[in-house]
């Protein structure tokens, strides 16, 4: 693709170290003359702003790394030392915490790119899975520096992510308990959490190195999906595709400034501020927002399938909806790579960009949280006034006779003419049964838009009728209702659907749009070379 | 097919936010701090007296782990001291507080305010000589005298509540400054048994007794009431300042950051194009 090299060594200097070591040829090769498309647009930017990314995150990731205590008594301590003390600490934490999101944004963006163009199609589908291993890498290291500051997100989040590996058969135990280091999150965790995330930059960094590699070798993709058919498509990489990502940088860089500088703590949770405390459970223990999808996805999983409890179908269906990255081309059957021209796929992609979207923010929402409802929560309220009260105590021969000797004391004050009957138990086979004699039976129906309301409703309204009654009989119904847990069980469902089910059968069906001719055929001269 | 979707997603949005209405703590009220703005900055008086109204109310249960005394006097403090020319005399004279221009910081070890405030306090420190705890003035490098030695000793004195560190109360609360002014301003006056009624604490009922009454923190400036108002204001202004001490210099450094990278983002828009002219795309 890149042909021979065309780097001539100007000067003594480099003729002598070009015979030697020829890395000055290697960069020219790679980023001065590599022939880019010259139809790329701003969505091919990203690629040099994760570099920035990396290059950023690793810089003031060292710098703190000298002034952070991996100590469970310190480490809390040492962060706000960094950021009151530090000469500039808090700029190079905020840069590190917030760099984290902008990190994450700008792979999401690349991705959802990568997938729009269909990136992923051959030749390029090494690329493509090197780049979800970086992906996956970049989630573990955030992961693991999340922990890093001792907070009680921080203690929370690992607790609950390092009990979901539990959940896997025979392997999950001892793999829970070899990357805590002991029964819990503790110190040995935070440890090696620690060096873990240390040294996972620097994988990540050689994997982007056979990234780029892969990339070179098969050169870009464009906007078209159609290769380069001749020189006369491409322009070398500097300047033109240089000064575009260092503009498009520039604005990335204002966005991740005006973050760091004005809302440095907006991305994070309030409660990371508080210090780990093991023996008191957050109210709600979320990650990061980059990744509420896969904990929406997680959560989706309230029901048992078969043998597979629904933790374990969680675990699975999160890691299976990155996994299901790395066979994507093969699962796409259609050979034209671009949606432009594919106009059913293009719809039933930007639904799934908004389905991500969506469960992004289900993962961030209490799961019972109840998004429509058919009705009102209703109980209705019965009791009887004006009659009289008796009280008989229950004696059941055993434990297990006990509803028997209930079922038979209350059909036989039933039998006595008991208008309303109320067992009470006492012991294990112990009680007493209530009855009322005649009066009359009222009812009374009260309605609230929650569970809590309807309790307090059900109250008042026993405190309304008061001493009239002697005692209630209340039935709750509950209406049918749509949860988060609900929604993300339906857009889990689309997510998987699109990979599994839509892209492998629409490639085989659909029928693509036309490539125009001033794409088709080369640029200049009107006859086509033949991709070199 | 889109916009139904986007329709049937607005609905549920909106469903959502009805549903969360029960059941939890008052939203916080709105007040209108200082700090708020992108570019709105510590009223410096405000803190000084919010600092005079923690170490005469709060410190007696809540510590401040995170911060030393010296804090108070290091740029962006609220005793940061500078040396200025009087106008009427001629003479340099010290001031405790950031001059309108001009002015030189002193150093906090020779700031007058910040070592008195320092040396009122009585530390329990290990004495040089014997090796044994001893009692001694407080020292400017000194963290923040702890009402109690633990935690242990802290429940046991607060019927078994922990009264919670407050080194960076304002960011560790969904609400920040609002939440702690509006939850020091929201008793009812009601309670039950050892719990105050604070419709602003989540489950309503808060360990800690109404800590500010009227007039309990006498101020030196007579023009500043000493009302729960004023003094919940004050001591809120105090604990943002202590979470977040170098706000002022982030946001002056972000208008220097941001501006020249609009003007280095305008340029390689320039460049771009130029280099770009001549090719078709």
């Amino acid at each position: 693709m890149s042909g021979p090299s065309t780097y001539e060594p100007k000067t003594a200097f480099t003729r002598w170290l070009d015979r030697r070591l020829p890395i000055v040829r290697l960069g020219y090769d790679s980023f001065v003359a590599y022939p880019t498309p010259r139809n790329l647009n701003y969505w091919w930017t990203f690629g040099a702003m994760l570099s920035l990314c990396l290059v950023v995150q690793i810089i003031t990731g060292v710098v703190l790394a000298m002034h952070y205590v991996p100590h469970i008594d310190m480490a809390f301590a040492s962060v706000q030392r960094i950021e009151r003390d530090v000469p500039f600490g808090w700029l190079i934490q905020n840069m590190h915490a917030v760099g984290a999101s902008m990190f994450f944004l700008a792979v999401y963006i690349h991705m959802f790119r990568g997938l729009y163009y269909g990136s992923y199609k051959a030749p390029r589908e090494l690329l493509w899975i090197l780049g979800c291993v970086i992906y996956l890498l970049m989630v573990a290291t955030a992961f693991l520096g999340y922990t890093l500051p001792w907070g009680q997100m921080s203690f929370w989040g690992a607790t609950v992510i390092t009990n979901l590996l539990g959940a896997l058969p025979l392997i999950g135990e001892p793999i829970k308990n070899w990357l805590m280091g002991g029964f819990s999150v503790d110190q040995p965790t935070l440890n090696r959490f620690f060096s873990l995330h240390y040294l996972l930059p620097f994988v990540i960094a050689g994997v982007v190195a056979l990234h780029v590699w892969a990339l070179h070798e098969a050169g870009q993709n464009n906007p078209a999906g159609v290769d380069v058919k001749s020189k006369a498509d491409t322009v070398p990489f500097t300047p033109h595709a240089t000064m575009k990502d260092l503009f498009a940088m520039g604005l990335f860089l204002i966005l991740f400034a005006t973050f760091i500088f004005y809302m440095p703590d907006a991305l994070g949770h309030a409660d990371n501020f508080i210090p780990a405390n093991p023996l008191q459970t957050p109210p709600e223990i979320v990650p990061e927002w980059y990744l509420l999808p896969f904990y929406a996805i997680l959560r989706a999983f309230d029901f048992n399938i078969g043998p597979i409890d629904s933790k374990l179908a969680g675990v699975l269906a999160m890691f299976a909806s990155i996994g299901i990255l790395f066979i994507l081309p093969w699962l796409d059957t259609s050979r034209v790579r671009s949606m432009r021209y594919r106009p059913i796929a293009r719809q039933f992609f930007l639904i799934f960009v908004v389905v991500c979207i969506f469960l992004g923010w289900c993962g961030g929402q209490n799961p019972g949280n109840i998004l429509a409802k058919a009705g009102p929560f209703s109980a209705t309220l019965e009791w009887v006034e004006g009659g009289t009260v008796s009280q008989v105590p229950i004696q059941a021969a055993g434990e297990s006779q006990w509803q028997e000797a209930a079922d038979t004391a209350e059909s036989a004050a039933r039998e006595q003419g008991a208008t309303m009957t109320a067992v009470s138990r006492t012991g294990a086979s112990t009680g007493s049964i209530r009855a009322v004699a005649g009066g009359a039976v009222q009812s009374r129906v009260v309605t609230a838009e929650t569970a809590d309301a309807l309790e307090t409703a059900i109250g008042a309204a026993k405190v309304e009728v008061g001493q009239a009654a002697p005692f209630f009989t209340v039935e709750r119904r509950v209406p049918p209702m749509f949860t988060v847990t609900n929604f993300s069980q339906v857009l889990t469902l689309y997510y998987f659907l699109f990979f599994l089910v839509i892209l492998p059968l629409l490639g085989l069906r659909e029928k693509p749009g036309r490539v125009p001719d001033t794409i088709a055929k080369p640029v200049i001269d009107g006859k086509a070379q033949g991709a070199s | 097919m889109l916009r139904a979707l986007t329709a049937a997603a607005a609905v549920f949005v909106l469903g959502a936010g009805v549903a969360f209405a029960a059941g939890k703590a008052e939203h916080p009220h709105d007040h209108a701090f200082s700090f708020d703005s992108p570019v709105g900055s510590y009223d410096m008086a405000a803190v000084q007296r919010g600092f005079q109204v923690y170490q005469q109310v709060c410190s007696s249960c809540h510590s401040m782990d995170h911060l030393s005394y010296r804090h108070l006097g290091e740029q962006g403090g609220p005793f940061a001291a500078y040396l200025v020319r009087s106008h009427e005399t001629g003479e340099m004279e010290m001031v405790a507080r950031r001059p309108e221009h001009g002015g030189t910081f002193v150093d906090v070890t020779e700031n007058p305010w910040v070592r008195q405030i320092a040396s009122e306090q009585t530390i329990t420190a290990i004495d040089p000589n014997s090796g044994q705890l001893t009692d001694r003035p407080g020292r400017i490098s000194d963290r923040f005298r702890r009402p109690f030695p633990n935690e242990i000793a802290a429940r046991a004195s607060n019927g078994g509540a922990y009264p919670v560190d407050l080194s960076v109360i304002t960011s560790a609360r969904h609400g920040g400054a609002d939440y702690i002014y509006s939850l020091l301003t929201g008793y009812t006056g009601e309670s039950q048994g050892l719990l105050y009624e604070n419709p602003y604490f989540p489950g309503h009922l808060i360990a800690m007794p109404p800590p500010l009454g009227e007039g309990v923190v006498p101020y030196t400036d007579p023009n500043t009431p000493q009302t729960v108002e004023q003094y919940a204001a004050d001591v809120t202004h105090f604990l943002q300042w202590a979470a977040d001490p170098h706000m002022e210099e982030r946001k002056r450094l972000g208008i220097v950051v941001l501006g020249f990278l609009l003007v280095l983002t305008a340029l390689l828009y320039f460049a771009y194009k130029q280099v770009w002219r001549n090719e078709s795309h």
